[in-house]
């Protein structure tokens, strides 16, 4: 089990932390998230997938990608937390890149993979709700899939239907007929989400769904999870900072016990979050068979705890923290729809519960 | 086969033949035995200076050994301060002199060490000490009282910290002694703790004279080597009990919950999940804590997170195998079948106190973690400036303002 970063990682980190300071300082993810369900930064994403190539990292060579791990992904995901980036990477470069690169055929990969890799394609999966979408023998599609990550911006929608009691993993690309997308005003400014509505559309069918699908889930749980790492990191060095240069009662704020105890509880819970994460990135490319407790591990500790170290981080900010114009808001309501991206906590306890002997 | 990887078998070899007639015997005697023959082997102060008596090699060598010994169960116990806390003080501030004549023997069982800060009134300031030493002639005389010193009832010798000039601020006017623990001036008397049984001892010190060579370090320049001495023991307490068996463990408790049949019951299951959670993180971040500092990243002050994050878990997990087993009934007289029953719960749940209180408080571990890993401003010291004669120590019998 190896828990440390490579140095080669650690420059992954530092070139898109550059990136994203140049081309995404919350100037800029504030304009963006001004217009509530479009959440989405084109020119960023083209700068990532263009001059870092990070899109194909869990793509294979063959299809124009890095061939990469969860290790790289969880790199570049933090970052990303860090910063509130409004990009599908998640959507696309990890859940459907995984899907197609593990469910579909080889033909259908090759046609769609180095899209994705490349980034020219932005491509989402509808996580699995009831009821699914349902398909016919030539592959037309109907139903309503309630909350798509970045439904509204993507190229390529994959989605979990049912064709004859058989879960099937279809595409269905953005100018289908029939195909209508309503963006949704949610939780968190910055990323986009949107309602589809399928009524007859034709979708390519990718491969199987179901249980099939579970194994993508466990990389995206992790790589969310690096993103919750991200943002708890970016809150409590934010708070940390502010509590070094605010003045009440004469002494610095961050002086008082009653503050400095409560940062180092929420350092404590960093650390611990961090080692949880490297863990699970590593269970995931080293040792497939411990990967769905470490993701279930993941989500259960580190989707509240984010949450909590976001929280924390707004109340020790005081009345600032409540405001619009301060950023602690924006982390806060991330931290709370990302703990629930891919199903709430009790989900992720009943899986690690499960796995652990314990249902 | 290169060096290490013959150092490495050569003592797990030695381990392996040795070991066995050790294990199973307790008693300080037999300890020193052993430590006598690890040190005539070569496997005592591995990384200790040749010249007094270690082996004089690196890290990596120690790291085989450990390696090695995986697996046994060696009486070490008995050495765990000399060898943590005052060899090392020792090492690094002790006089030419201090350093031949007390280390080799350290090593080799000879002579076995305590340390001897807390007072009754100075346990998370120990800089506010009242135990006095005033020079007379050829020597200190030290009077006084130190608490919570462990082994002291075997030791040969101790570390002790004591008052030298009142008339200055509390850190400045502290130095460190070695004292001689046969001196008839020092008293020893087992402290009872909570679990009803003695770790730890009081020790009383009435006019013992201490020779003027056996001062460490600087006289009034004291407070510093306690400072190191006490960052030595906040790594081992947190990062040494990682992995090791724990009493309350989670799958001790689930193993119970399973044979019961209460997996199912919401509140049980829930109660597991988050202590599972609780301690998957405590161990990971241990682990990779010690990857660092095997990359040669040293864990410094983020020491003290462990020992805070075991201290809590130590705490909740005893706690949480109380809930799960009910009334913790046991008859004395049966013997205890090594697993979760109520007699292992009863002890664990009695001691876990004392291991959150040990090596500092939990408030103490905030401090530090607040002040030197995330560089918070401290707490505004109110008796920083002030003559330690002119100070409030210890609890006072009137109330404060």
């Amino acid at each position: 089990m190896n828990l440390l970063r490579t140095s080669e990682q650690n420059d992954l980190a530092d070139a898109v932390r550059a990136l994203l300071a140049a081309d995404s300082p919350a100037s800029r993810v504030r304009e963006i998230a001004d217009d509530p369900g479009t959440a989405f930064d084109p020119r960023l994403w083209g700068r990532l997938s263009g001059d870092l190539g990070v899109t194909g990292l869990l793509v294979a060579e063959e299809h124009g990608g890095a061939g990469a791990g969860l290790g790289e992904v969880a790199v570049v995901m933090e970052e990303l937390g860090s910063s509130l980036a409004p990009l599908p990477y998640l959507a696309s470069a990890i859940l459907s890149a995984g899907a197609i690169g593990r469910l579909s055929g080889p033909e259908t990969a090759a046609r769609l993979l180095p899209g994705i890799a490349a980034g020219t394609t932005v491509a989402t999966l509808a996580l699995p709700s009831a009821p699914a979408p349902a398909a016919t023998a030539t592959g037309l599609l109907s139903g309503t899939l309630p909350n798509v990550a970045f439904g509204l911006q993507a190229d390529l929608i994959l989605v979990p239907a049912v064709r004859d009691g058989e879960p099937l993993l279809f595409a269905v690309e953005a100018g289908a007929p029939g195909l209508t997308r309503t963006p949704l005003t949610g939780l968190d400014p910055t990323a986009s989400q949107a309602r589809v509505v399928l009524d007859g559309t034709p979708g390519t069918l990718i491969g199987p769904a179901g249980d099939a699908l579970a194994p993508v889930l466990d990389l995206a749980a992790v790589a969310l999870a690096a993103e919750q790492l991200g943002v708890m990191r970016r809150c409590l060095t934010a708070i940390v900072d502010y509590a070094k240069i605010r003045v009440q009662f004469g002494r610095f704020i961050g002086s008082f016990q009653g503050v400095k105890h409560r940062l180092a509880d929420m350092h404590c819970t960093l650390e611990q979050a961090e080692s949880i994460v490297r863990y699970a990135a590593w269970a995931a490319d080293h040792d497939p068979a411990e990967l769905p407790v470490a993701a279930a591990l993941a989500q259960s500790y580190v989707g509240p705890a984010a949450f909590e170290i976001a929280r924390d981080h707004l109340l020790l900010h005081g009345g600032i923290g409540f405001t619009w114009e301060h950023d602690a808001h924006l982390y806060f309501k991330r931290a709370k729809a990302a703990q629930h991206l891919l199903g709430p906590t009790r989900v992720h306890r009943a899986r690690l519960a499960a796995g652990l002997g314990l249902a | 086969m290169d060096e290490l990887a013959e150092f490495q078998e050569r003592a797990r070899a030695w381990l392996s033949e040795r070991s066995a007639s050790f294990e199973t015997v307790s008693g300080v005697a037999k300890a020193r035995e052993f430590m006598a023959e690890l040190h005539d082997a070569g496997f005592s102060g591995i990384t200790w200076p040749k010249e007094y008596g270690g082996q004089g090699l690196g890290v990596a060598e120690e790291r085989a050994f450990h390696k090695a010994a995986e697996g046994h169960s060696l009486p070490l116990a008995p050495f765990g301060i000399g060898l943590g806390m005052c060899g090392p003080t020792l090492v690094s501030i002790g006089t030419e002199e201090q350093k031949r004549r007390y280390v080799r023997p350290l090593l080799r069982g000879e002579e076995i060490w305590c340390q001897m800060f807390s007072e009754p009134g100075a346990g998370s300031d120990v800089a506010s000490l009242q135990t006095k030493a005033v020079l007379d002639g050829d020597a200190w005389v030290v009077n006084g009282q130190k608490v919570w010193t462990t082994g002291a009832q075997f030791c040969d010798y101790g570390l002790l910290v004591a008052r030298t000039d009142p008339d200055v601020p509390k850190h400045r006017g502290i130095t460190m002694f070695v004292i001689d623990m046969h001196d008839p001036g020092v008293t020893v008397r087992p402290l009872r703790d909570m679990t009803g049984l003695s770790h730890f001892n009081e020790i009383f010190f009435d006019d013992v004279r201490v020779p003027l060579d056996q001062v460490v370090g600087e006289v009034n320049g004291g407070w510093q080597a306690a400072v190191t001495t006490l960052l030595h023991e906040r790594v081992s307490i947190g990062t040494g009990r990682a992995g090791t068996q724990r009493a309350a463990s989670f799958e001790a408790l689930a193993e119970r919950a399973r044979a019961e049949g209460l997996t199912g019951d919401p509140s049980v299951r829930e109660g597991l999940l988050d202590l599972y959670l609780q301690e998957r993180a405590f161990d990971l971040f241990n682990a990779r804590l010690s990857q660092e500092a095997k990359a040669g990243l040293h864990p410094g002050a983020r020491g003290s997170i462990s020992k805070l994050l075991l201290a809590r878990l130590t705490l909740d997990s005893a706690a949480a195998a109380a809930d799960l087993l009910g009334p913790l009934a046991y008859d004395p007289l049966e013997e205890s079948s090594g697993g979760l029953d109520a007699e292992a719960t009863a002890r664990a749940l009695t001691w876990a106190p004392g291991m959150a209180l040990g090596g500092g408080t939990n408030e103490i571990m905030r401090n530090i973690i607040g002040e030197r890993v995330l560089g918070l401003p401290r707490e505004p010291q109110v008796d920083r400036e002030i003559p330690f004669r002119d100070l409030k120590v210890g609890t006072q019998k009137e109330t404060g303002r």
